[in-house]
Parts: structure tokens; sequence; C-alpha cells
């Protein structure tokens, strides 16, 4: 899933500074789960910015709302079905990046402001623990490296092995993390398949996964 | 070519300026000219931003001194890489060290965006591939360089196999000569050389002057790559204000083993927080 972080308070503050009527827009989905932008924390935000506003004399109506997914049209489109998008000056997204995305070209007339910084795809390692696994790079060579993404969990993203800063198996960025090789050596040997490693991996092929992408459903084209 | 020499060789590494300045650049190759036989120019080492290692090279053979250019992986993608290597091939720059490079959260420009387009196994495929005449595509060259490649192998890191295998990528990628992480520890060094002997290639360790300042670095894990045993870390210690009188004895003391025991092809110097540090290490050790 898509894992982000509330952006600092007074950034999101500063955004909405000078509008009047606010709509906090929460996502029902990824960032729903990973404890950034579900209902509940539309509402924290909602309760925290009209305190802050109050406290500066700003006479601001914020209202709140959440919808399923910001990143599907079919669930955007029933906004207005409970409340009137016209009615504000703002609205606070609080999906992640690709959610902002599609909410402003929805209602390109309004203003949208993202309240999230979007971080990583990842998985729930445990309560509140998120860790990033996946950089959407088209090109998987998962079956490779025993399940273990190099691309996303080495530092350098290094597909050929250790870079020589390793030491006991741990990263030279941060001692406390394990290294990514470290750790796709360990997965290699218990599955029997340390040979996969030992053939020169190719450069990395860009190409692929020029920006911005598109994925067309071969039932679609 | 330089690094292919039967006899025991030394080399040593200077610094590129932080600036235009290379009035220091150009009194430490002279020093070293001589006493070494090439000397390594690193590129943007530890991810802190200096000179063009192309047009230190440049500089310092226009002395007189031979040179080794690194090539990290950090800073540039494969087209940079590519176009710098065909340069520095012009320029009669041929020994080329071909590195992964220092993470940029080590340096001093953190915020920039780590490049790693291509690895060190990579890198000396491309090198090896442009001496073939074509580019990493298979483009034609008209006129193609004739790289001698070197790289990089930490034999004293753990899961030691995983090293080994990076290693045997690099030889067969095209590396001839392999240069160390610091070397501290000659009984884990002769583990590796034992197997690095099976190869055709010539290994370099490096021998690092060590100082309490490096010690402390140490200890708050600020030296990647570095692995230094007890006895070292407490010699250089206890040796309070003289440590890098400590400091160029361990390192002339091990210099000597390796050439007394024929345990490696020669020795890298790295240098310490005085310049005239290696000279006087090469003294001590009579290499």
């Amino acid at each position: 899933m898509i894992v982000a972080r509330r952006k600092p308070f007074d950034e999101i503050k500063g955004s909405v500074s000078g509008a009047e009527q606010v709509l906090i827009l929460g996502c029902g989905t990824c960032v729903a789960v990973c404890l950034a932008g579900g209902e509940k924390e539309v509402a924290i935000l909602a309760s925290q910015l009209k305190m802050a506003l109050r406290l500066e004399n700003q006479n601001v109506r914020i209202d709140e709302l959440t919808i399923e997914r910001q990143c599907d049209r079919e669930f955007i489109e029933e906004i207005n079905t409970r409340v009137t998008v016209d009615d504000y000056d703002l609205i606070l997204s609080m999906a992640c990046g690709a959610g902002v995305q599609l909410l402003s070209d929805v209602f390109d007339h309004k203003v949208v402001l993202p309240a999230l910084n979007t971080t990583f795809i990842g998985v729930a390692e445990g309560p509140g623990v998120w860790t990033e696994r996946c950089r959407a790079c088209s090109n998987c060579i998962l079956g490779v490296t025993g399940g273990i993404c190099p691309i996303t969990m080495c530092a350098k993203g290094l597909v050929n092995g250790p870079c020589g800063g390793a030491i006991n198996g741990k990263c030279e960025l941060d001692y406390n993390r394990a290294c990514a090789w470290a750790m796709i050596y360990e997965r290699l040997q218990k599955l029997g398949k340390m040979e996969n490693v030992r053939k020169i991996q190719p450069p990395r092929r860009h190409d692929l996964a020029t920006s911005p992408a598109l994925v067309i459903h071969k039932a679609y084209q | 070519m330089i690094l292919d020499s039967e006899k025991f060789v030394v080399t040593a590494e200077i610094e590129p300026p932080k600036g235009t300045d290379v009035t220091g650049l150009l009194a430490s190759a002279n020093a070293l000219k001589g006493k070494v036989k090439a000397v390594l120019i690193p590129d943007n080492a530890r991810g802190v931003m200096r000179m063009s290692p192309l047009v230190v090279c440049k500089l310092v053979k226009d002395e007189g001194v031979e040179v080794i250019m690194t090539v990290a992986c950090r800073d540039r993608n494969r087209l940079a890489l590519q176009s710098d290597l065909l340069g520095a091939a012009a320029l009669g720059i041929n020994s080329i060290l071909c590195v992964t490079g220092d993470h940029t959260m080590h340096g001093d420009h953190k915020e920039a965006k780590p490049v790693f387009d291509v690895d060190s196994v990579q890198l000396l495929q491309m090198a090896a591939t442009l001496n073939s005449g074509k580019d990493m595509n298979g483009n034609e060259l008209s006129g193609a360089p004739e790289f001698f490649l070197a790289s990089t192998v930490n034999p004293f890191a753990s899961p030691v196999e995983l090293q080994t295998i990076k290693f045997e990528k690099k030889v067969e990628a095209g590396a001839r000569v392999f240069f160390t992480q610091p070397l501290f520890d000659l009984e884990r060094f002769a583990g590796f050389m034992e197997h690095a002997r099976k190869y055709p290639v010539k290994v370099l360790p490096e021998i690092c002057i060590l100082t309490s300042t490096d010690v402390a670095r140490y200890q708050d894990h600020k030296l990647p790559g570095f692995f230094i045993p007890e006895d070292i870390f407490r010699r250089i210690r206890e040796a309070g204000e003289n440590d890098l009188n400590e400091g160029i004895s361990i390192a002339a003391e091990l210099i000597k083993e390796i050439k007394r025991s024929k345990l490696a092809d020669g020795v890298h110097l790295m240098p310490g927080r005085e310049k005239g540090a290696i000279l006087e290490v090469l003294e001590r050790a009579g290499a």
C-alpha cells in the first residue's frame, strides 16, 4: 500500500490561510490504514485547525468528509452528493499524491492542497510501523533475489551484491538496519538458491520506468 | 601499464582540492614523485564535493606523475560515465578505478540525488566494452580506449561469501587490480588472499595512517568499510598526543610484514592528517 505522513501542522495551517470555507477530504484506503489521512485523521486535523485559527481570530468554517478512494473518479464523483464543493474556497486533501491530483483534475476550478507527504509503497510490519518494500521500477527482479528487493532495500539500489561499506551484515547508512544483501544471502541460503546471484545482473532498464507511466489493460486497448 | 608491474607496487592517494587552488595538490604530487608508482585520485570520496578527478588527473599527470582515476557511480548516469571515460582516454589517463561510491548521505550534500544508474560491476563491464571499440549499447566508437581496470574489494566484511561473489563478478567484468578497504587485520586479510590468489589479479591493500580522530569516528560508525581490531584501536588510544606517530608506526609495520611475507602485490597509502605522513611511513617501512 501507499504510505504517507501528515505534513507539519504549521505548513498546513499556513497553506489554508485566508480561506473562509475549507473542506478537509480524507481517503479511506491506504492512508487510512497507515493512520495518516483516514476519517480519524481528518477529524483530528479539523479540530487542530479550528482551535489554532480561532486563537488567531480567524473565522474559518472547516468541514470534514472521507471517501473510499481519491484515486478513483467513481468515488470522487460522489463527493457532490454529500457536500457542495462550490461552497468551499479550498479542499485540503488527506490522500496520497495520486489522490490529490485526481481530485484537482475533477475539480479543476477549485484549489486543492495536499495535507500529506506521500512517502513510499510498503507493508505494515506491526502496529504503527510501516516499511518501504517497492520502488515501482517496472522490471521486477524479486524472483532472482529471494523475494527481497535490492532496488528498494539497499540504499544504493545495488543489484550485483553489497557495497564495501556494509559491516557485519549492517548497512553503512544505518548500523541498526540490516544490509539488503545480507538479508538476500540468508534467504537464498535457506532456499538453496545461491546460484541466483552468481550471475552478473545487467544495468537496470530505466526506459521501462519513464514518467509518467501508463498502463492500459489489453481488454480495453 | 603502471599497475601491471612484477615488483612490489606502492600507490598513494591525493585528495582533489575543494576549490580552484591547485597549489597544494601539485605540491603533494611532486612530493610523491619517484616515491610511489602512481597516485590515485578519488571521485568525490565520502560524498564530499571536490574538483573533478578527470581534471585533477590531467594536472597531476602533467607534473610527470602517473595517475589512477577513480570513477564512482554515485554522481553520474551511464551517459556521463562513458563520456568522462572517453575524455580520460583522450587525455592519456588509462588506469581507471571503478567503484560504487560512498552514499551521498555521508557527504556534504546530503540533499543530492544519489544516482547509482549502474553499479561497480556494470561500470567495469562498461569500460571493458569501450576498450572493445563499442559503447555499452553496442554502438561503434571512432577510436577505442585502452583502459587498465581496477576495482575495490572488502575482505573484512561479512557475510564473506557475498563479498567473494562480488569480487568474482568484478574479475569477470574485467578488473585486474583490486584495492581493499583499510587493512589492519593481517590474519583476516591472509584468509581472503588465499582465495584471491586463484584469480589473475593483483591486490593492493589500503594502508591507513590512523589517528585518534579516526578512532573516535570509527566508534561513532562514521567510517564506512573500516574494521579496526582491538589491539590497534588500543595502541592509538594509549598513544595520546603521539597518535600520529603511532599511526605511522602501525602503517609501516603492516607494509613491512606484507612485503616480507609476500602477502599482497603492493600497498596503497591513504593520506593522513599531515601531508608528510605518507613519506614518513614509506621511509620507516623501507618501501
